[in-house]
């Protein structure tokens, strides 16, 4: 099976190919096109789980590696970059979390990219996206830059697939950022916010994505290659950790902070998380697919993957790891604080979104590399059955304002119910996943707290109050959008359950929500036994989870309660009614500065970048305009100081230059004129008169010749006697 | 009693002076020829002179410098045949034996 691993990716591209060359005018066909090649891949995934389950724990040292051989190579200088594959414990896993979650998203995608309307009789008319077959197109090449990520055998694999989905991110986010005459359910505004959430995403992350690369390249530079197998390696390792960047810093904690500034654009951590939030304007599948699951699960994947680079670095005591973990745990703490204060139902769940990947970050951050994958692949699921539900609400409703909704568990039961399955799953109340999978990182913080580690147990705390705010908001969520009474009618009153092609993956997602964290609750600890007992590569000691601490998992509990029975107080007990504030307002300040995420997003405006003026009449992407901020203006009077000394001085070193060189070749040309022309032509000229002279003696009568010849012998003769 | 020697070279080199001066002062060809003539007989005196000289008492077979009298003779005779053909030519072509007419390879 592992010989096939890379069909895995590939079948999504065939798929992504067929849609886009052949069968883009059906709709159905490119639908299920899609579908059949993430299940394809899905079944490829499932054996090689199982595959690598039979192999055990030592595939984390001893990796199977497939390469295409014979083609698709990239020479570099003094070697060819493979395209190949890696199948370790880690990537089987993730291949069966994405593939999962993807073959669900897909499913759903059927029946959400299809819009009905009621006409004036009171029918209901279905029809489908305009870009229907382009859409399933799009997820496709995400599915197959994913995949491919975590197949990768080498970094600059993983890096071009990282800016595939990149790719595909600014693709899907800006789906809708352009009208077609017959769509009815997109406005003007909309568009220009999803043209403007598409290009922020994309340049956002692409600061990580140079920092990611320099980072690569100071690698490559260091150690020759890009190989996983070649890189994790005692030796190499060893090296890293000893040749000096700069004095005192060594390579290994470059490196990893570099990419660290990789996952911090991907996985949308503080400072870079403002392009996640925007990126909602996507079709909510995309939301779910890419922003919540998986694509943004990269850049944590990104850390477990290169986790021996970030050991190496904690243990050179170097700030890589205190990096990693504070920016996790600040990102944990901070996202879910904005979360509270938002009132659009997909922007708490991007907050959300970012937080949980604090969480993931955080625990790698305290080397708690197994709490971090196992909550990579907890989170996928309920995290895409949140957005996937919220999908099914705004489907239904028209609208993604909570304060216009209510009351709709009377309207969607099914959708409320794993709605709630997939909140409980992220407040952390057991037996859902999210608490196995939280708590590991908590307990893991905590044991190391209690060890002196300040800086773990400050991570511990963050985390732990960030699990009180995850479940008040989330509480906030579900009492908003689906108990008291509709608070806006016209939307409440046409809500409708979704079609069974949406509701069915959601129940398939809500079971993973729920079970999927016994995978490694005690007595079981299927994760530990396979991913975490065989160490990392080039590291051999087993990564051991913490063992199951009952205070902390008790506290856990206590902290999840305590947030749920805050939120049920003020939204569940009296819920709102129409037009009712939100009874936080009553914070004041506390309030409006989390409503407006600390301002963040202004203070860029203001330093980097911000929208221009009103949003244009024909809401096309050309009346978006970006009006730089004050670093921009900074870097433009700047490049402009630089032209005027290139201009003067660079210029003016160049021009003098050439005239001299100029002068030179004058004077060059007179001397070679007037010289050296000269004495050639002298020489000729010489030739020529001796030979007009000499000529003479040709008479051409026959006895001067001979009186010549006479004279000759004559005066041999007069030579020879005198001798 | 045997003439000496010097008087055979004085002859000669008188009818080489007289060969010399007709072939380098008489204007026509025949005339130059016949100068070289003389040069060549005036060589011919020299070589058997000097044959008698160096061999007063060679035996009947050794008859070197005759023989190469001879063949000077030989050549004498080729080189006014060619000579004369030449000078024939020219006459026929120019109407003329003069040389100093003929200076078609001047300069």
């Amino acid at each position: 099976m592992f010989n096939l691993a890379f069909w895995i990716p590939v079948f999504p591209l065939l798929a992504f190919a067929l849609i886009v060359f052949f069968l883009n005018r059906n709709n159905r066909l490119s639908a299920l096109t899609a579908v059949a090649g993430i299940a394809l891949a899905g079944v490829v995934a499932y054996g090689v789980l199982f595959e690598s389950i039979g192999r055990g724990a030592e595939l984390a040292q001893h990796p199977f590696e497939g390469t295409l051989l014979g083609f698709l190579m990239i020479p570099t200088g003094n070697e060819l970059f493979t395209v190949g594959w890696m199948i370790d414990p880690l990537a089987a896993v993730t291949l069966f979390m994405v593939t999962t979650v993807c073959l669900m998203i897909f499913i759903y995608s059927i029946g959400y990219m299809q819009h009905s309307h009621t006409d004036e009789h009171g029918h209901v008319h279905t029809t489908d996206d305009p870009r229907y077959a382009r859409f399933f197109a799009y997820i496709s090449l995400f599915a197959f830059g994913m995949l491919g990520l975590v197949i990768s055998s080498n970094l600059l694999e993983l890096f071009l697939f990282w800016e595939i989905m990149g790719l595909c991110s600014y693709l899907l986010i800006g789906f809708w950022s352009t009208r077609l005459p017959n769509e009815h359910h997109i406005d003007d505004a909309q568009v220009v916010r999803a043209t403007y959430a598409s290009l922020k995403a994309f340049l956002t992350t692409r600061v990580g994505d140079v920092v990611f690369f320099v980072g690569l390249i100071f690698l490559y530079i260091q150690t020759g290659s890009l190989n996983f197998t070649t890189v994790f390696t005692p030796e190499t390792l060893h090296h890293l950790a000893t040749v000096a960047a700069f004095p005192g810093v060594p390579w290994v904690t470059v490196i990893a902070l570099l990419f660290l500034g990789g996952t911090i654009g991907k996985s949308a951590q503080f400072p870079l998380h403002i392009w996640l939030p925007d990126a909602m304007e996507g079709p909510t599948p995309v939301s779910a697919l890419i922003h919540a699951a998986t694509m943004v699960a990269a850049g944590v994947f990104l850390v477990a993957r290169t986790f021996p680079i970030f050991i190496t670095a904690g243990e050179t005591g170097g700030p890589a790891m205190t990096a990693v973990a504070l920016i996790g745990a600040f990102t944990a703490l901070f996202a879910s604080t904005i979360g509270l204060a938002q009132d659009d139902i997909k922007r708490v769940l991007a907050y959300s979104t970012i937080s949980q990947l604090g969480y993931m970050v955080a625990a790698l951050g305290v080397g708690a590399y197994l709490a971090g994958a196992f909550h990579l692949i907890t989170h996928a699921f309920f995290k895409s059955l949140l957005f996937l539900s919220a999908g099914s609400v705004i489907h239904g409703v028209g609208t993604n304002d909570m304060m216009q909704m209510g009351g709709l568990r009377k309207k969607m039961p099914i959708t409320t119910t794993v709605f709630i399955i997939g909140a409980l799953a992220l407040a952390g109340v057991p037996p859902f996943a999210g608490f196995w999978s939280k708590d590991e990182i908590l307990a893991h913080a905590f044991e190391l707290g209690t060890h002196g580690n300040a800086i773990a147990m400050a991570v511990y705390l963050m985390l732990a109050v960030g699990a009180f705010f995850t479940a008040f908001y989330m509480t906030r969520q579900v009492f908003l959008t689906f108990f008291g009474e509709g608070r806006d009618h016209h939307a409440v009153e046409h809500a409708h359950e979704s079609p069974r092609v949406m509701w069915m993956p959601l129940a398939v997602l809500a079971f993973f929500a729920t079970f999927i964290g016994l995978a490694n609750a005690p007595g079981i600890e299927f994760m530990q036994k396979f991913v975490g007992a065989g160490g990392v590569l080039g590291i051999k000691e087993p990564l051991e989870a913490t063992a199951f601490n009952p205070t902390i998992a008790g506290s856990s509990v206590v902290i999840a309660l305590a947030g749920i029975a805050l939120g049920f107080l003020i939204y569940g007990w009296k819920p709102l009614v129409s037009g009712q504030r939100d009874r936080l307002a009553v914070l004041g300040p506390i309030w409006a500065l989390l409503r407006n995420k600390y301002y963040l997003d202004e203070l860029y405006g203001v330093v980097i970048a911000q929208k221009e003026g009103p949003a244009g009449k024909t809401g096309t992407a050309d009346s978006v305009r970006v009006q730089g901020g004050l670093l921009i203006l900074f870097v433009g009077w700047f490049a402009r100081l630089c032209a005027a000394f290139d201009k003067a001085i660079v210029d003016g070193l160049v021009n003098f230059v050439g005239w001299l060189g100029r002068v030179i070749g004058v004077i060059s040309a007179w001397i070679d004129h007037t010289i050296v022309d000269g004495v050639v032509n002298a020489i000729g000229i010489f030739t020529d008169m001796v030979g007009d002279g000499l000529k003479l003696l040709q008479t051409g009568r026959v006895q001067n010749y001979l009186l010549i010849a006479v004279a000759g012998v004559a005066i041999f003769a007069f030579f020879f006697m005198i001798r | 009693m045997m003439i000496p020697l010097q008087f055979y070279l004085i002859v000669a080199a008188v009818l080489f002076c007289l060969g010399l001066f007709g072939a380098l002062a008489r204007r026509n060809a025949v005339g130059i020829l016949i100068g070289i003539e003389l040069m060549l007989n005036a060589v011919n005196i020299n070589l058997v002179a000097f044959w008698r000289y160096i061999k007063p008492s060679a035996p009947a077979f050794d008859l070197a410098g005759q023989v190469f009298a001879l063949f000077v003779v030989t050549l004498a005779a080729a080189e006014a045949a060619i000579g004369l053909a030449l000078i024939i030519a020219i006459y026929r072509s120019r109407d003329t034996v003069n040389v100093e007419d003929v200076d078609l390879m001047k300069w």
